[in-house]
């Protein structure tokens, strides 16, 4: 895994003082290309040799996707709550606060409005840092908050998932926040105001069976596992491997899933032109 | 009633039931009426103790006990004229869910719900009640066609989790109930959800959004099963009743976070003790729903049923 990947400052230290002194470079974990970290800005956090995309959060897709200047993060102060006390081998209230030190984020997603080439959005991107970027209420509600600031400036509404799933420890909560999210898209596709749904490594389980695959357009990222079951219990359910490229992004594109599958360089550029498709019928 | 399968703690009840039977045939040649009497209370109050005193993981057995009441059982006892209608008009008819027209009191309607089977064969055939897209799919287009026909819709969901087979992805799962999710939050007719069983995951809620969602006495609902919540958090399955209490996936639980919003009572024992009861207590709850939704303007319907999901959720703002 690439330094900047990793959010553990517990890593040893003798690998910090191997990668990480002044940042300048790191390895491409496919094919062991040395990439000096201008260079890695300017692909988008992809292997300018291999094209492997690897795993950003919000901060970096802020940078790669909104114009300079014009970005506003909002609700960063809703928080996850833990309504049902839940304990398994460790308490939520333990892993919410470790996750906190060890990410600096908010929760799995981050949300703001700012600008894709001059077209102004509500814009959403979700942490896969933050317990796996799974759902709970604060997912729920931040998206709905989002989408409704687009809905009140009449914006198109973009959203960047990455996520394995809803977040077990709210349980029954997590789960209706597919029911909450969808929901609120049914109300924004009345106004008819765009919805872009962007897929990138992993998106699954029940982010993927609801806002994800609800876009008036999806756009995934080369080779991102999308899907609704994980690729384990699959093979444990039909007993035998997954075909090679089971459920990534070029074979969902193959059976009628996503739109467009694009390479992160070029996803800004498709996103406002995408929007200025939409938007051309509202003045 | 005589039951095929009896629940570990079912079993003192059963040893006094069978104990009460021997009397009763001995009753006619001696003078014992005292004694069975004095048993039958015991009974109860052993019942009421047992049943007051069950823990989750005991409930979620009961809730997938063989002989519990499925989805085509209440259709044949609580609706008539039932015409159930296949198919998702685009691949195949998957019979993981069953959904049609019948007549519920009076009222027409559209009914649709997982369905499982009950021996080998017809648990092949329904998937154990496991739907494949194409269920969701056929649930879409009938949510359609009952909005269409302004027909209420009634949803009773009993499923173990959508299917998590490889034909099932590359048909879309995932885009299949997500756009169920969306749809059932845009209908402008009554939409009444009844979780009869198991309530796993977005298998369920796949045909769950509605007006009013109400749940029975022993039934379960939440985003993953025990088994697999065990399996993931604590890494082992042997953690079940625990992870079956950790997330608090019964309805007296779910009321008090606005999930469900309404328990309906199982005769003492569960469901599969006294079905004739049970079936009576769902129409008159059904009816007693739809009476009430009927009366509400199709904008209102949507408007209210949006503001009870986007109201779902718990979380702090300092
Ligand atoms: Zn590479």
């Amino acid at each position: 895994m690439a330094w900047f990947l990793r959010k553990n400052r517990n890593i040893t230290t003798e690998q910090q003082l191997r990668e990480m002194p002044d940042g300048l470079w790191t390895k491409c974990p496919e094919c062991a290309t040395i990439i000096y970290r201008k260079e890695l800005e300017e692909n988008a956090y992809t292997c300018p040799k291999c094209d492997s995309h690897f795993r950003i959060g919000s901060s970096k897709y802020v940078d790669v996707l909104i114009d300079h200047g014009t970005w506003v993060e909002t609700d960063r102060q809703v928080r996850s709550a833990d309504p049902l006390e839940f304990i398994d081998t460790r308490p939520y209230k333990a892993r919410l606060k470790e996750a906190y030190s060890r990410t600096d984020l908010p929760d799995a997603v981050t949300t703001g409005t700012g600008a894709v080439h001059g077209v102004p959005i509500a814009f959403g991107c979700m942490n896969f840092g933050f317990i796996g970027g799974s759902m709970g209420s604060v997912v729920g509600e931040k998206f709905v908050r989002a989408g409704r600031r687009a809905l009140d400036q009449k914006m198109p509404f973009v959203f960047i998932s990455a996520s394995g799933g809803a977040r077990m420890q709210e349980a029954a909560l997590s789960l209706m926040q597919m029911a909450k999210t969808s929901a609120f898209l049914s109300e924004l596709g009345e106004a008819g105001l765009p919805y872009i749904s962007i897929l990138t490594d992993p998106t699954t389980g029940g982010v993927s069976a609801s806002y994800a695959m609800l876009g008036d357009v999806i756009i995934a990222e080369p080779k991102a596992l999308i899907g609704f079951a994980g690729p384990r219990v699959i093979e444990q359910t039909i007993r035998r491997k997954l075909p090679e490229g089971f459920q990534r992004s070029e074979f969902l594109l193959e059976h009628g899933f996503v739109d467009l599958v694009t390479h992160r360089k070029e996803l800004k550029k498709q996103i406002a032109t995408l929007l200025t498709h939409l938007m051309s019928g509202k003045s | 009633m005589a039951s095929t399968t009896t629940l570990e703690f079912e079993k003192p009840i059963v040893e006094l039931e069978s104990k009460i039977e021997e009397m009763k045939a001995l009753a006619d040649t001696l003078d014992i009426q005292p004694q069975i009497d004095d048993l039958e209370r015991q009974i109860e109050i052993l019942r009421s103790e047992i049943y007051r005193n069950l823990t989750r993981w005991q409930r979620v057995q009961i809730a997938r006990h063989p002989d519990r009441p499925y989805t085509l059982d209440y259709i044949t006892h609580c609706f008539t004229d039932f015409i159930e209608l296949h198919g998702d008009r685009a691949y195949r008819d998957d019979p993981a869910i069953v959904a049609g027209l019948a007549t519920l009191n009076g009222r027409h309607v559209m009914v649709v719900g997982h369905q499982k089977g009950r021996d080998t064969k017809s648990n092949l055939y329904r998937n154990f009640g496991m739907p494949n897209p194409e269920g969701y799919r056929k649930a879409y287009r009938l949510f359609e066609t009952a909005e269409k026909f302004g027909l209420p819709v009634i949803c009773l969901l009993d499923t173990p989790g959508a299917f998590p087979g490889l034909e099932a992805e590359e048909r879309g799962q995932a885009e299949a109930i997500a756009r169920n999710l969306k749809l059932m939050s845009q209908l402008k007719t009554p939409i009444v959800i009844v979780v009869i069983g198991e309530g796993a995951s977005g298998g369920a809620l796949g045909i769950g959004i509605g007006n009013r969602v109400l749940m029975l006495e022993n039934a379960w609902y939440s985003v993953i099963a025990p088994e697999s919540c065990s399996s993931i958090l604590w890494r082992s399955w042997d953690y079940k009743e625990q992870a079956a209490e950790a997330l608090r996936l019964g309805a007296t639980d779910l009321i008090k976070v606005k999930v469900i919003d309404r328990i309906v009572p199982e005769p003492v024992g569960g469901a599969h003790r006294d079905p004739v009861a049970m079936f009576q207590t769902m129409v008159e709850t059904l009816t007693e729903e739809l009476d009430a939704l009927c009366k509400l303007s199709g904008e209102t319907l949507v408007k209210e049923r949006r503001a009870k999901f986007y109201d779902m959720g718990v979380w702090t703002e300092a």
